[in-house]
């Protein structure tokens, strides 16, 4: 589980997160929603150890991440965020293959080579696996750099808007792979734009607004059309398909 | 790589035996002095770029276009204005050494780490600052020496106009042991600089100690800088040349590839460069030039290809 304990966060004098107390669940696929300059972000990067906390304490499994050794915490989880510039030109094997590094710190064996085939095959990627990252897409590059999340093989996946430059068929496709780690025993937290991929392929969903949680539950009590309609500030409908919740908010 | 040691060994031999005169174990000592500063000079210079570049994310940067040679000159000039000219010969050439060297890495580290830190990703603003700092570095070294008494503006004259052709070869102990030393820190934590390279975030969620290991790579720097300036004098262009052949030639970004081959080309350029321009060709100190000016182009072709990164 991961507690987040009374954690603010200000850059310079704005606040964008005030006092977060949360407690996300093991073993679920956990979507952070909200409106742009929630704080959905800067959550997880703090949560991910990407910026030092300024106030209150978060503990992954039970490990207080101000204090845990960094190298043991990359077993533990591992962090994708939004952009990622790389310094240097790699093939898309070579950069999964980093997702191993924090099992080998530099030697990998051929354990560590049959899990990054396997993270290249389930991200669709082996008859891409040795172009440069560069002479690819947004979405492919995307998929390359989940890729190297899901090698790290850690207990928890945090990812900041995966889905953002995937088509339709690529971003259903990673839900359900997410889907599929969960079902496999892992536990994932991830912002998500697209509010009907939170809803349906979501167990708990975490709403923010303003750098506070304004709703937090399972789907069926988030997605409705008060809830989402007073977090994003616009009139919306809600229908359910197959008893789950779909929200029209396109026209 | 093996055919890059080989023409090194043949460059270095080319240097020592060609054309030695009758009076040869004297020639053949200056030369070897001379010759073990370049190959110093080039491996330094070569493994400063690489993990400056790295450490910057961005292959267009070395350390002297950011003014890490000008705050050396800067120091020297200043180390001779606040001691007096007595003071600054009473001390030996290691002493003084290691204190410049110990200055250099608490200066650059305060400078550049915060400057990586906070405008890392933003290119132009990186470059500019650097510009402006080496600027400032040198006006204020040129300042502080038309204060100075001519006497003591001969010492600092000596100390900072060192060439390719008059290797300061008294400092050549000190200088390989630092420079040897660095080199062996930078291959060891070769694997980690390929993480590094990856950009912050990645290299935290893969449980890299990515702050550490950057003020590491930038202390290594400041060593090495310090050690090519002092031993030929300030070269602007040179590493760039180096490191871009290095990458085209690595074929990846591996540092523990890569380090190796930047150094044998760097050493390969400097060797045979000053070989033929001083045996073949009956030059004397036109290297400096020569490859100020073939690095300007490389640097101005760079960003004209717009390969910033």
């Amino acid at each position: 589980m991961i507690e987040v304990q009374g954690v603010s966060h200000q850059i310079g004098k704005m606040p964008i997160l005030s006092d977060i107390t949360l407690r996300l669940p093991m073993g679920k696929l956990t979507a952070l929603i909200g409106p742009n300059g929630a704080g959905k972000s800067t959550l997880l990067s703090l949560t991910g150890r990407l910026m030092p906390l300024q106030a209150g304490q978060i503990r992954v499994d039970g490990s207080d991440i101000g204090t845990t050794d960094t190298r043991a915490l990359a077993k533990q989880m591992a962090i994708l965020s939004q952009s990622n510039p790389l310094g240097s030109r790699l093939r898309v094997r070579e950069l999964v293959s980093f997702g191993r590094w924090p099992h080998h710190q530099g030697r990998p064996g051929p354990r560590d080579a049959a899990e990054v085939e396997q993270a290249l095959h389930d991200m669709d990627l082996t008859p891409l696996a040795d172009r440069f990252l560069d002479a690819l897409s947004g979405g492919q590059r995307q998929r390359a750099f989940i890729a190297m999340t899901l090698a790290q093989g850690a207990e928890w996946l945090l990812l900041d808007e995966p889905l953002a430059a995937l088509d339709m068929a690529h971003a259903r496709g990673v839900m359900a792979r997410l889907a599929g780690l969960r079902d496999a025993g892992r536990s994932i937290v991830v912002v998500l734009h697209d509010i009907n991929h939170a809803a349906v392929w979501a167990d708990h969903i975490v709403a923010m607004k303003a750098g506070r949680i304004a709703a937090e539950g399972p789907p069926s009590q988030v997605c409705t059309a008060e809830v989402l309609g007073t977090i994003y500030d616009m009139e919306l409908r809600v229908m359910q398909v197959e008893g789950k919740p779909l929200v029209l908010h396109h026209l | 790589m093996i055919a890059l040691s080989l023409a090194l060994t043949g460059a270095c031999a080319a240097y020592l035996f060609w054309g030695l005169g009758p009076k040869w174990q004297f020639v053949l000592s200056l030369r070897a002095g001379k010759l073990a500063g370049m190959l110093l000079v080039g491996a330094a210079v070569a493994v400063a770029t690489v993990l400056f570049q790295t450490v910057s994310r961005n292959r267009i940067l070395t350390p002297q276009i950011m003014g890490f040679d000008a705050l050396y000159i800067l120091m020297q000039t200043a180390l001779v204005a606040s001691l007096g000219l007595s003071g600054f010969a009473s001390l030996t050439a290691p002493v003084k050494f290691a204190v410049e060297v110990a200055i250099m890495i608490a200066a650059s580290l305060a400078l550049f780490s915060t400057l990586l830190g906070r405008a890392g990703q933003d290119v132009a603003r990186l470059i500019l600052t650097g510009v402006i700092l080496g600027v400032l570095f040198r006006s204020a070294a040129g300042f502080l020496a038309r204060l100075l008494d001519p006497n003591a503006f001969a010492v600092v004259q000596y100390a900072s106009f060192a060439s390719f052709a008059r290797v300061n070869t008294d400092l050549l102990p000190i200088a390989a042991l630092l420079t040897c030393a660095a080199i062996c820190a930078a291959l060891w934590v070769a694997p980690r600089l390929d993480v590094l390279a990856l950009g912050r975030p990645i290299a935290v969620s893969l449980g890299l100690a990515h702050d550490r290991l950057m003020l590491l790579a930038l202390s290594l720097v400041a060593v090495l800088v310090s050690v090519a300036t002092a031993l030929v004098g300030p070269i602007a262009f040179f590493g760039l040349i180096v490191a871009g052949l290095a990458h085209e030639a690595a074929g990846s970004g591996r540092h523990a590839r890569l380090l190796p081959m930047a150094m044998l080309i760097a050493g390969i350029m400097l060797v045979g460069g000053q070989t033929l321009f001083e045996r073949a060709l009956g030059l004397q100190s036109t290297l400096a030039v020569v490859i100020e000016f073939v690095g300007g182009l490389f640097f101005l072709w760079l960003l004209l290809r717009g390969r910033i990164r």
